[in-house]
C-alpha cells in the first residue's frame, strides 16, 4: 500500500484533508472565482475595519439617486422612484431569502405577507377604510410610523398562523398550501368590502410627515414630490435602506446564532437534523415568522409610497417574481438577493423610454414590454449554468470556510513577517484515502454543488 | 479470456479516490468473493462495473470489449446484472411486477422463454410463488433478498453480480441465500459476491479477493484464504 | 395554452377559420374534426413538453440540481414560451395567432341539453367532456400500471438507481412522462375550449394549470388515481363554493379545502402510492 504524498497537515501540525493553501493545484483549489477571493479577503479582515470599508460604501449606495450617473439613470421614469421599488423589492428579497434561503422552505405565497403589511397600514390610516384610527389616537402626522409597528406585529402574526398547520409539510406540498395562503390573502382583499375596500382598494393611505415646507405642504414623502433631485421617490428609498441595513443586521446575527445554523442543517437534511435533536419546526416556524415581519415591514412601506392599496397588485405572478429575485441572486446569500431584487426591478425600468443605447437606435418601450420574456430567457440560462444564483452562498462549507479564513489570516500575517518559508508543503493534490475522509468532500444530496458531473442513474453517497 | 476484467481501476468520489487502480479477474463459471470490512470500496467496485459510478482511471473489460465509457442502462443488455446493495425492491410494485422489471432490458424471445424462466426463479424461491401479488414494500428483508436474486436471474445474466446478499438477515436465512448462490453458480452462471460475512462466502467460491481502503491486499482459493491465519484474524474473529 | 393555440390552429388548417360557427356538420363529421382539432392540440403540447424537457431540464438533471432550481427553471419557461405566443407568434402568423387579444371563437358545437339529473341540465358538451376525460384517464392509468414501459416510469419514479440496473434508460423514461403529461395537457386544452371557445389567448392556462397542480397534490403527488380524484374533488367543491358563498369565494374555496385536507392528510388523500420514504 503505498501513498505517494504524505497527509497534509494545518499549521498547528494537525492531520486534515484539507489542502494546504497556496500550493494548491488548480483542480483541487476552491473554486478560485472572484466572489470567492473577494469574500476571502474580506472574511480576513477585521471588524473594524469592515465597518470602516462598509459604512462609505453605504453612503454612496444611498446617493446613488441624486448623483444621476448618466447610463445608469432611467430615461423613461422616475429614478427615484424606481430606486424606492427597488428598496422595497430589496427588502421583500431578504425577508423571503430567510425563508427559502436559509431554512430551505418553498414558499410561493410570499406575496401574502406583503398584502398584509400593506393593507394594515391602509386600513388603520386611509380615510376610505371604517377602521380609520387617523381621527381617533393617531394623529395625521406620526400615523404610518404609529402603524408600522402594527402591520409587523399583524403579519408576524399571520405567518404564525400559516405556518403552524403547515409547516409540518414537505417540498411540493408545503409550495402549493403557500401558494394557496398567498391567493387567499388576495381574494379576501378583494371580497371582504367593508373592510379591506374590496377591488376599489384604499386611498390616501398616511405617510410620514416630514419636511413640511411652503412647496410641500405635505412632506418629503407625498406623491406631491414629485419633481427635482430630491423627490418622493428618494426620500423613501432611503427609508428603506434604512430598514434594509436594520434587517441585514438582524438576519445575519440570527445566521450567526444557533438559530442560523439550526437553518443550515434544516435546510441540508430535515431528517438528520430531527435525529440530532434539532427541533426542526420551532425553527422552521421562526423563519416563516420572521420573514413575515420582513415582508410585512415592505408592505407598509409599499402602502405608503404608493398611498394606495388594491388587491390585484398582490398576485401569484409577483410572489413568483419574488422568488425569481431570491434565487437569481442566489439563495441564502443575503447580499445576493439584494442584487437580484435590482435586477428584478431595474431592468425593465432601464429600458423605458430609451431610445438609443451607445448609439444604437433602440425602441426601449417595447424592449421594456418584452420583460417575462427576458425574465424567462435569464432564468433559464442561468439556471443551466450557474444555479446557485449570481452570489452563491457558502454556508455549506461552514467548516471549510472558517478554516479557509484561519489559513487565510496566517497568510496575511506570514506576508507582513519577513518572509521564512515554514518549510516544504507538499505541492501535490492532497488525497485522502477513503478510511480518512472528512466532511469536507462529503457530497451532499440536493445541496449547490455543480462541480462533479453525474452520469444516468448514479446515487451519491 | 476471463469473463470480467478490472484493469486498475479508480473510482473517485469527488477527490476521494474510494478504489484505486484494483486489478480483479473473474472467469467464466466462476464463483468469485470480494471480501472487506465497511469502507473498503467493495460496493464501490460493484457501482463501477454496473457503471452507475464513473471510472477515474483504467478499465472495465467484458468478455474482450472495453465497456469502461458504456452507459450503465446497456451494460444490462450485455448481461451484466446486479442485485444491489440494500436489496433495491421497488417497493410499491407487487412480486411478479419487480420479477417483470427484471427482463425489462434483457427481454424474451418468445412466451415460452419467458414462462420456463419464471418457473425456475419460483422453482428457487417457493417463498416467492406463495406472494406473487404482494407489495415489495411489505416483504421481510430475507424475503426481500430472494426477490432481487430471483429479479436478477429473470435477466438470464451472463455475469451476476450479488452485493451483501447476507446483509441484515437471520443468521438461518443467510443460511438459505448462500445455499441458493451455489445453486445458481453450480450450472455455470458466472457470479461476483461482495460480502462482508467472509465465513460462508469464502467457503463456496472458487476464488477471493481481500479489499482495503480501496486496494486489493490478498487473493487466493476461497478455501486457501479461508485457512489463512491472518485472514482468519482480521475477518473471521479469532479462531 | 399551447394545446389550445394547437387545437385551434388544427382547425384553421382544416378551414374553419375565420367563421365563427360551424355547427352543422352532423355528428360524425363534427366528433371526427374535434378528434382531430385534439390530436393537433396534442401533439403541439406534447411537443413542446418534450422539447422543454430537451432543453431545460435535462441539462440540469446532468448536474444534479436541487428541486427549487427545477421550478424557476419551469417558470422561466413558461415565461417564455407565454411571451412568445404573445409577440413572437403574431409576427410569424401575420397576426392570425397570437397577441395581445384571444383568438376568434371557432364553435362547432352549439350546446344543447341533451337531459337533466336532479334538475341540473346535462349538455352534449358536457357529456363529450366527461367522457372523453373518463377514456383518457382509463388509458393513461392502463399504460401506467400494465404496460412494460409504465412499470419503468415507476421504477424510475420509485428507485431511480436501481431501475437503471434493470436496465431501464433513465433519461428515456423522462422523456415519455413529459410526452404523457404534454399529450394530455393538449387533449385538455381542446375539451376547455368547447366549454370557454373565446378563452384562447396567451395568458390562458395559467390558473387551471395552478388549479392541475393542486389537484395532483390533493389526491398525492406520484398517485395517478390520486390526482383524478382531486381533480373530480377540485371542480365539485369548487362548484359547490361558488353556489354556498357566492362565485367570487371559488377561488378561496378551492384553496382553502387544499389546506384543510393537506393538514389532516399529508401526503394528499390517497397518499403516496410509489413508496417514496418523504415526500
Amino acid at each position: 500500500m503505498s501513498t505517494s504524498t504524505p497527509a497534509p497537515q494545518t499549521p498547528e501540525g494537525r492531520p486534515t484533508s484539507m489542502p494546504p493553501v497556496g500550493r494548491v493545484a488548480t483542480k483541487d483549489r476552491p473554486h478560485g472565482g472572484v466572489g470567492d477571493r473577494f469574500r476571502l479577503w474580506w472574511d480576513a479582515q477585521a471588524r473594524p475595519t469592515q465597518w470602516l470599508i462598509g459604512v462609505p460604501f453605504l453612503i454612496f449606495i444611498a446617493l446613488v439617486p441624486i448623483l444621476n450617473i448618466p447610463v445608469l439613470t432611467t430615461v423613461g421614469t422616475n429614478f427615484g422612484g424606481v430606486m424606492a421599488q427597488f428598496g422595497m423589492i430589496a427588502l421583500i428579497a431578504i425577508g423571503l431569502n430567510v425563508v427559502v434561503g436559509q431554512a430551505g422552505l418553498l414558499d410561493l405565497g410570499y406575496v401574502g405577507f406583503y398584502a398584509i403589511g400593506a393593507y394594515t397600514v391602509a386600513i388603520l390610516t386611509s380615510p376610505d377604510s371604517p377602521w380609520n384610527q387617523t381621527d381617533e389616537w393617531l394623529s395625521k402626522d406620526w400615523a404610518w410610523l404609529a402603524a408600522l409597528p402594527i402591520a409587523v406585529a399583524i403579519t408576524s402574526l399571520s405567518g404564525l398562523i400559516l405556518g403552524s398547520p403547515t409547516l409540518r409539510l414537505r417540498g411540493d406540498y408545503l409550495a402549493i398550501v403557500t401558494l394557496g395562503f398567498g391567493e387567499i390573502v388576495r381574494l379576501l382583499a378583494d371580497n371582504l368590502d367593508e373592510l379591506t375596500g374590496g377591488g376599489q382598494g384604499l386611498r390616501g393611505v398616511a405617510y410620514p410627515r416630514v419636511g413640511v415646507t411652503e412647496e410641500l405642504p405635505n412632506g418629503v414623502f407625498s406623491a406631491g414630490n414629485a419633481a427635482g433631485t430630491l423627490n418622493s421617490g428618494v426620500w423613501w428609498y432611503w427609508l428603506s435602506l434604512v430598514f434594509i441595513v436594520i434587517s441585514l443586521l438582524l438576519v445575519g446575527n440570527l445566521e450567526r446564532s444557533r438559530v442560523g445554523r439550526a437553518w443550515v442543517a434544516i435546510r441540508e437534511d430535515e431528517d438528520a437534523a430531527e435525529i440530532m435533536g434539532v427541533p426542526t419546526f420551532r425553527f422552521k416556524l421562526w423563519a416563516f415568522v420572521i420573514g413575515a415581519s420582513i415582508g410585512g415591514v415592505a408592505g407598509a412601506l409599499y402602502a405608503g409610497q404608493v398611498q394606495f392599496v388594491i388587491p390585484t397588485n398582490f398576485n401569484v405572478i409577483n410572489s413568483v417574481l419574488f422568488l425569481c429575485a431570491v434565487v437569481l441572486g442566489g439563495q441564502g446569500n443575503k447580499l445576493g438577493v439584494i442584487l437580484g431584487a435590482f435586477i428584478i426591478v431595474y431592468l425593465p425600468n432601464f429600458f423605458l423610454g430609451r431610445t438609443e443605447l451607445f448609439g444604437i437606435p433602440i425602441n426601449g418601450n417595447e424592449i421594456a414590454s418584452y420583460r417575462y420574456l427576458f425574465f424567462g430567457i435569464a432564468l433559464v440560462v442561468l439556471m443551466i449554468f450557474r444555479p446557485q444564483g449570481l452570489i452563491p452562498v457558502r454556508q455549506k462549507l461552514l467548516a471549510y470556510g472558517r478554516e479557509l479564513y484561519v489559513a487565510a489570516r496566517r497568510a496575511a500575517q506570514a506576508a507582513t513577517r519577513s518572509g521564512s518559508d515554514d518549510g516544504a508543503r507538499p505541492g501535490a493534490p492532497a488525497v485522502a484515502t477513503a478510511s480518512g475522509t472528512t466532511g469536507a468532500a462529503r457530497p451532499t444530496a440536493g445541496g449547490t454543488r455543480t462541480g462533479e458531473s453525474t452520469t444516468d442513474g448514479e446515487e451519491t453517497r | 479470456m476471463p469473463l470480467l476484467e478490472l484493469q486498475d481501476m479508480t473510482v473517485a468520489y469527488g477527490r476521494i479516490e474510494a478504489v484505486r487502480g484494483i486489478s480483479i479477474t473473474v472467469e467464466e463459471g466462476e464463483l468469485v468473493t470480494l471480501i472487506g470490512a465497511n469502507g473498503a470500496g467493495k460496493t464501490t467496485t460493484m457501482r463501477a462495473i454496473s457503471g452507475i459510478r464513473p471510472v477515474s482511471r483504467g478499465k472495465v473489460l467484458f468478455d474482450g470489449k472495453d465497456i469502461t465509457k458504456m452507459k450503465a442502462h446497456l451494460r444490462v443488455l450485455e448481461g451484466i446484472v446486479q442485485a444491489p446493495e440494500g436489496r433495491g425492491i421497488f417497493p410499491g410494485m407487487t412480486v411478479i411486477e419487480n420479477l417483470e422489471m427484471g427482463s425489462y432490458a434483457r427481454t424474451f424471445a418468445s412466451k415460452a422463454e419467458h414462462d420456463e424462466t419464471l418457473d425456475r426463479v419460483f422453482d428457487l424461491f417457493p417463498r416467492l410463488a406463495e406472494r406473487k401479488e404482494q407489495v415489495g414494500g411489505t416483504m421481510s428483508g430475507g424475503e426481500q433478498q430472494m426477490l432481487a436474486i430471483g429479479r436478477a436471474l429473470m435477466a438470464r445474466p451472463r455475469l451476476l453480480l450479488l452485493d451483501e446478499p447476507s446483509m441484515g438477515l437471520a443468521p438461518m436465512v443467510i443460511q438459505q441465500i448462500f445455499r441458493i448462490v451455489s445453486e445458481i453458480n453450480a450450472p455455470g452462471t458466472t457470479v461476483l459476491l461482495v460480502e462482508q460475512n467472509a465465513q460462508q462466502a469464502l467457503s463456496r467460491s472458487d476464488r477471493a479477493y481481500v479489499l482495503e481502503t480501496g486496494e486489493v491486499v490478498r487473493t487466493g482459493g476461497g478455501k486457501e484464504l479461508l485457512a489463512d491465519s491472518s485472514i482468519k484474524e482480521a475477518y473471521l474473529g479469532v479462531a | 395554452m399551447l394545446g389550445m393555440f394547437g387545437q385551434y390552429a388544427t382547425l384553421m388548417l382544416l378551414g374553419f377559420y375565420p367563421s365563427g360557427n360551424a355547427y352543422d356538420k352532423g355528428v360524425a363529421l363534427t366528433v371526427l374534426y374535434l378528434g382531430i382539432a385534439m390530436l393537433g392540440g396534442m401533439l403541439v403540447a406534447g411537443g413542446a413538453a418534450v422539447g422543454i424537457e430537451r432543453v431545460a431540464y435535462r441539462p440540469l438533471r446532468r448536474r444534479g440540481a436541487p428541486s427549487l432550481v427545477f421550478l424557476i427553471t419551469a417558470i422561466g419557461m413558461s415565461f417564455i414560451i407565454q411571451e412568445f405566443v404573445h409577440f413572437v407568434l403574431p409576427k410569424l402568423t401575420g397576426g392570425t395567432l397570437g397577441g395581445v387579444n384571444a383568438q376568434q371563437p371557432i364553435r362547432l358545437v352549439q350546446p344543447e341539453v341533451q337531459f337533466t339529473i336532479g334538475g341540473a341540465p346535462v349538455t352534449n358538451i358536457t357529456l363529450v367532456i366527461i367522457l372523453s376525460a373518463l377514456v383518457l384517464a382509463l388509458a393513461t392509468d392502463m399504460f401506467i400500471n400494465r404496460t412494460k414501459f409504465g412499470r419503468g416510469i415507476r421504477a424510475v419514479a420509485q428507485d431511480p438507481v436501481t431501475a437503471t440496473l434493470m436496465g431501464v434508460s433513465r433519461e428515456r423514461v423522462i422523456m415519455l412522462t413529459f410526452l404523457i403529461g404534454g399529450i394530455l395537457a393538449g387533449a385538455a386544452a381542446l375539451l376547455y375550449t368547447l366549454r370557454v371557445p373565446n378563452g384562447i389567448i396567451y395568458s390562458g392556462g395559467f390558473i387551471l394549470g395552478i388549479k392541475a397542480f393542486c389537484a395532483a397534490v390533493l389526491g398525492g403527488i406520484g398517485n395517478l388515481r390520486g390526482a383524478l380524484l382531486g381533480g373530480l374533488l377540485l371542480g365539485v367543491m369548487e362548484n359547490y363554493g361558488q353556489v354556498v358563498f357566492g362565485t367570487e369565494w371559488r377561488d378561496v374555496v378551492a384553496f382553502a379545502l387544499l389546506i384543510i385536507v393537506l393538514m389532516f392528510r399529508p401526503t394528499g388523500i390517497l397518499g403516496e402510492s410509489l413508496g417514496r420514504a418523504r415526500a
